[in-house]
């Protein structure tokens, strides 16, 4: 016989408002089955969980329901205050009368008998109510990062520090990501690169991490603790093993005009090359597209093999007797086993096109925010110095625009970029420390230095560093007479402004790294429209995503500086590192099963499955004939969405917690 | 290839020369040109200055003698003609109960199928390729600064035609037809447009920025589609010369009688006899 506890909650005003909580509490009491009914302010409050637990002891309860707010705010906290009085927690349920139906009505006597009927409902189910216990799944405890930027390594450095091996996946020839290509950091001015190669160097050395460059995830399966991963190690032709990294072969190719990505094409690199000269790891990679010897071999359409075209590489490298160099190298796709994946794929330039007014492309004196890193940065292709790509002349006035992008409905996209205030800010001083006879302009449309000494950078900007901040738009730049005649609103005066500018630099806006939305799709995890990764909540679950095991870190989430970006990956790790503090994961028991004997083995619910988890299964007699084939759920993959149970037309499949004889015991009750 | 032909009041009058060289090209070239019956004005700016259903009723009728006549395509050389014409359209096939009102007003029915070209949009429509082929006389002097003004290209979402910012159609018809055409800064400047009556200051202060940019890039002529950027850059340019003091002939040609030209036609077929700045010495 059941013994159902009935508990009304008034969560303050949000339910008692609209909702008399005695009353429910009243008509629970002459409900069949309930020994006990109470109301109470806070349910969710210590004394409230006491009450419950009293309950259960005193009055011999066999089920729970908690009548308060969404079983997505507090299932937990009553499960476990009845799990601690020593009920099965399944046997607690939660009826929602809060968002559906105090919040969301105004007639107090109607709300009433609304909150009364979803108790009821919630009554009769919690009599069909089975215990359940939670699945235990295996943790494999290592960890998967994409992408090697500032994010990704702080993420697998700390995961690997906590003793877990890291595979971190990569792209492009090197890790390092977009800080490799700064010159100098807002707001303190250090070097990007001396503060970011020992953390690339730790990477390289770490015995605990793997690093996959040149490679990228083709496909993931599983589960969180039991990731199944293939990673496509593009061929670099070049053999890691053999490769000293002397760099022979860069110096030897005689394709030495290629655009370089990482000079953000201010700069050439040849077509067997390393990204700059810190990259980590230094081994060099032929860029298949621009090689001559590619090339001939697709010209003619011949296999590389036979081709004989160039080969100054191969002839330069002193690696005796077998040459690192391999041109034959193909494409190989490995499959690793993690417990958790990271994404930190970064971002991306917002593309100017959109912008023909400036002229970004056109004439190459304007350019752009990460080009003029390019040029502040020692590394770089003027060795730091602040010269003209034009004609190598040093710019005497130079003219900043914020917001290339950023905050624009009409052309660009509606959000702000974030850093870009504050690298322009940077980008003044770095020029009038390096051009003292310089004269640095701004138009700007806000200034948003939120952060600790950011408002003080700007502010040391302008007051000692003198640059002109107008606040306005540009609307036009002119070539005239070797310069740049830079037409714009100064909204303050209420003037027309024109500045004639030797360079203009364009603070581009940052987009999610491209291809981000194909990556989300292989992970099964969500986006937004700008294909910025979508965490689980905006404030109280920033770095997880919806799919367990799946975290976040960087700027794939949202426009973030290195500050935040840095954290977001320690977020990332510490959550990681969580996961793995077991051996073993516990996972709700709300799973599907299949009924064998009624199940015709039709696999309807096979096709219908999100997630993978159904398969086929033979049943054998005694002598190893196969008398049947079913379904069988695989518990450590299901998710509990009970596709299956509505498609199954046998009516085999059930899902533990919401049966279909609860289910209906519910509506009955209505 | 057929289309309607709508020259608007323009090309009857300050430029007359536009019309002639329409007419003559397309002949050149083997578009006939059917003139639409009874066309009426298109509004232009003193319309939509004034009421906004009259901005629109006026080129709808136009759109809807088209479709009378049984025409989809119908070629309005004129820059603000085609922008008040692509305008309607695009404002009735977006707004059903504008389109009603029109119609009521009008006494006319208009379902929507007429493409309005511009001229350059006629000739890319046309083909490049086959242009050149209809070449006989080759620009070989000219080194023309397409200037497209801002009706053509603007506003974008509404004519959709080329980029509103660095248009490059005029350029590949003036290659086409044997002329080096230079990269200069001004394609898309305004003008002064309509305050040539009103402002004559302001108008002569931007055109004397267009044609001096023109040749200090290194054009020894411009190219026009529009009624209005003609006026302004030839007819004021002995006006602009007494302001700054300067002795500039800069020839100002339509597009189309460059096309007329180059495909056999003799200058004074193409119109460039009616030119307030001389335009002979390149051509002979």
């Amino acid at each position: 016989m059941a013994r159902v506890g009935v508990f009304i909650c008034h969560c303050g005003e949000n339910i008692a408002r609209t909702v008399d909580s005695a009353a429910v509490a009243d008509a629970a009491k002459r409900m069949a089955g309930v020994v006990y009914a109470v109301d109470y302010k806070y349910m969710c409050s210590d004394p409230g969980q006491q009450m419950i637990k009293d309950a259960i002891a005193k009055h011999r309860l066999t089920g729970v329901v908690v009548a308060a707010c969404s079983p997505r705010m507090h299932e937990t906290t009553f499960r476990r205050a009845s799990a601690e009085a020593g009920l099965n927690p399944y046997l607690c349920e939660m009826s929602n009368i809060r968002e559906h139906c105090s919040w969301v009505h105004e007639d107090k006597q109607a709300a009433t008998e609304k909150a009364i009927d979803l108790v009821r409902a919630m009554v009769e189910k919690v009599k069909k109510n089975e215990e359940l216990q939670p699945i235990r799944v295996p943790v494999t405890r290592r960890a998967l990062v994409i992408g090697g930027g500032i994010a990704g390594i702080q993420t697998a450095l700390d995961i690997a520090n906590g003793g877990h091996e890291v595979l971190l996946v990569e792209k492009t020839p090197s890790i390092g990501g977009h800080m490799a290509q700064l010159s100098e950091t807002f707001p303190t001015l250090d070097c990007s690169q001396c503060i970011l190669t020992p953390r690339m160097v730790e990477v390289g050395q770490h015995p605990r991490i793997k690093l996959y460059v040149y490679s990228e995830v083709e496909s993931v399966d599983g589960f969180i603790g039991n990731f199944e991963v293939k990673i496509r190690q593009k061929a670099t032709s070049v053999d890691p093993k053999l490769c000293n990294g002397c760099g022979a072969c860069r110096e030897a190719c005689p394709q030495k005009k290629i655009p370089s990505d990482f000079e953000a094409g201010l700069g050439t690199r040849t077509a067997i090359y390393s990204p700059f000269p810190q990259a980590v790891p230094n081994k060099p990679v032929i860029d298949r597209e621009n090689c001559l010897r590619f090339r001939v071999a697709r010209k003619k359409g011949i296999p590389i093999e036979e081709c004989t075209a160039c080969g100054k590489c191969y002839e330069a490298c002193p690696i005796e007797p077998r040459k690192a160099i391999d041109f034959s190298q193909t494409d190989q796709v490995v499959t690793e086993k993690v417990g958790a994946i990271v994404v930190a794929t970064g971002f991306d330039l917002y593309p100017t096109d959109a912008y023909g007014e400036y002229g970004h492309g056109k004439h190459p004196d304007i350019i752009s925010g990460l080009q003029f890193e390019r040029l502040a940065s020692a590394s770089g292709p003027t060795s730091g110095e602040i010269r003209r790509p034009s004609d190598g002349t040093i710019p005497k006035s130079v003219v900043f625009i914020q917001c290339v992008g950023s905050r624009d409905n009409a052309k660009g996209i509606p959000y702000c970029s974030k850093i870009c205030c504050m690298y322009t800010a940077k980008h003044t001083m770095l020029y009038k420390h390096k051009v003292h006879d310089g004269q640095a302009y701004v138009f700007y449309m806000d200034i948003r230095a939120g952060g600790k000494n950011y408002d003080e950078f700007v502010r040391r900007a302008i007051e000692e560093d003198g640059a002109v901040y107008l606040r306005g738009r540009v609307s036009r730049i002119f070539r005239r007479n070797g310069r740049l005649a830079v037409l714009g609103a100064d909204t303050l005066s209420g003037r027309k402004v024109e500045i004639e500018a030797d360079m203009v630099v364009l603070a581009t806006a940052m987009q999610a790294q491209l291809h981000t939305d194909k990556l989300a799709q292989t992970l099964g995890i969500s986006y937004d429209q700008f294909e910025f990764l979508s965490e689980a909540h905006p404030k109280l679950r920033p770095v997880e995503t919806n799919t367990a095991g799946v975290l976040l870190a960087g700027a794939c989430q949202a426009p973030k500086d290195i500050p935040e970006a840095v954290a977001q990956g320690s977020a990332a790790a510490s959550k990681v590192l969580g996961i793995f503090s077991s051996d073993e994961l516990e996972r709700e028991p709300i799973i599907a099963s299949v009924n064998e004997n009624i199940c015709s083995g039709c696999l309807a619910c096979e096709a219908v499955c999100p997630y993978g988890a159904i398969e086929e299964k033979e049943i054998k007699d005694r002598d190893g004939n196969v008398v049947k084939v079913v379904a069988n759920v695989n518990p450590g993959v299901c998710q509990g969405c009970g596709l299956c149970v509505a498609t199954c037309r046998a009516n085999c499949i059930d899902l533990a917690g919401f049966s279909d004889e609860q289910v209906y015991a519910e509506i009955k009750a209505l | 290839m057929k289309v309607g032909y709508y020259p608007g009041c323009s090309l009857e009058g300050t430029a007359r020369e536009f019309d002639i060289s329409v007419r003559k090209s397309c002949g050149l070239l083997g578009i006939e040109l059917e003139e639409l019956d009874d066309w009426s004005c298109c509004g232009a700016t003193a319309a939509h200055n004034t009421d906004h259903l009259l901005s629109i009723a006026l080129p709808a009728r136009n759109l809807a003698l088209a479709e009378r006549q049984g025409l989809d395509q119908v070629l309005s050389p004129c820059a603000a003609c085609s922008n008040r014409l692509i305008t309607a359209h695009r404002e009735m096939e977006e707004n059903e109960e504008l389109r009603g009102a029109v119609e009521a007003i009008i006494e006319m029915s208009y379902s929507g199928k007429v493409r309005v070209l511009n001229y350059l949009g006629l000739i890319l429509s046309f083909g490049i390729d086959n242009l050149r082929a209809k070449v006989r006389r080759e620009l070989a002097n000219f080194k023309v600064a397409c200037y497209y003004g801002c009706l053509l290209v603007r506003p974008p979402k509404i004519v959709e035609f080329d980029d509103p910012e660095d248009p490059q159609s005029m350029d590949k018809i003036l290659t086409a037809l044997g002329a080096e055409v230079v990269d200069w800064e001004y394609k898309v400047e305004c003008c002064g447009g309509g305050f040539t009556i009103s402002d004559p200051t302001l108008v002569e202060t931007l055109a004397h920025d267009i044609i001096r940019n023109a040749e200090t890039e290194g054009a020894n002529a411009i190219s026009v589609s529009c009624p209005l950027c003609h006026a302004n850059l030839d007819m004021k340019q002995s006006a602009i010369n007494a302001r700054f003091h300067e002795k500039r002939n800069m020839p100002v040609y339509y597009v189309s009688e460059l096309v007329a030209l180059a495909c056999g036609a003799t200058p004074e077929e193409a119109g460039i006899n009616k030119h307030f700045v001389d335009s002979y010495a390149l051509i002979r």
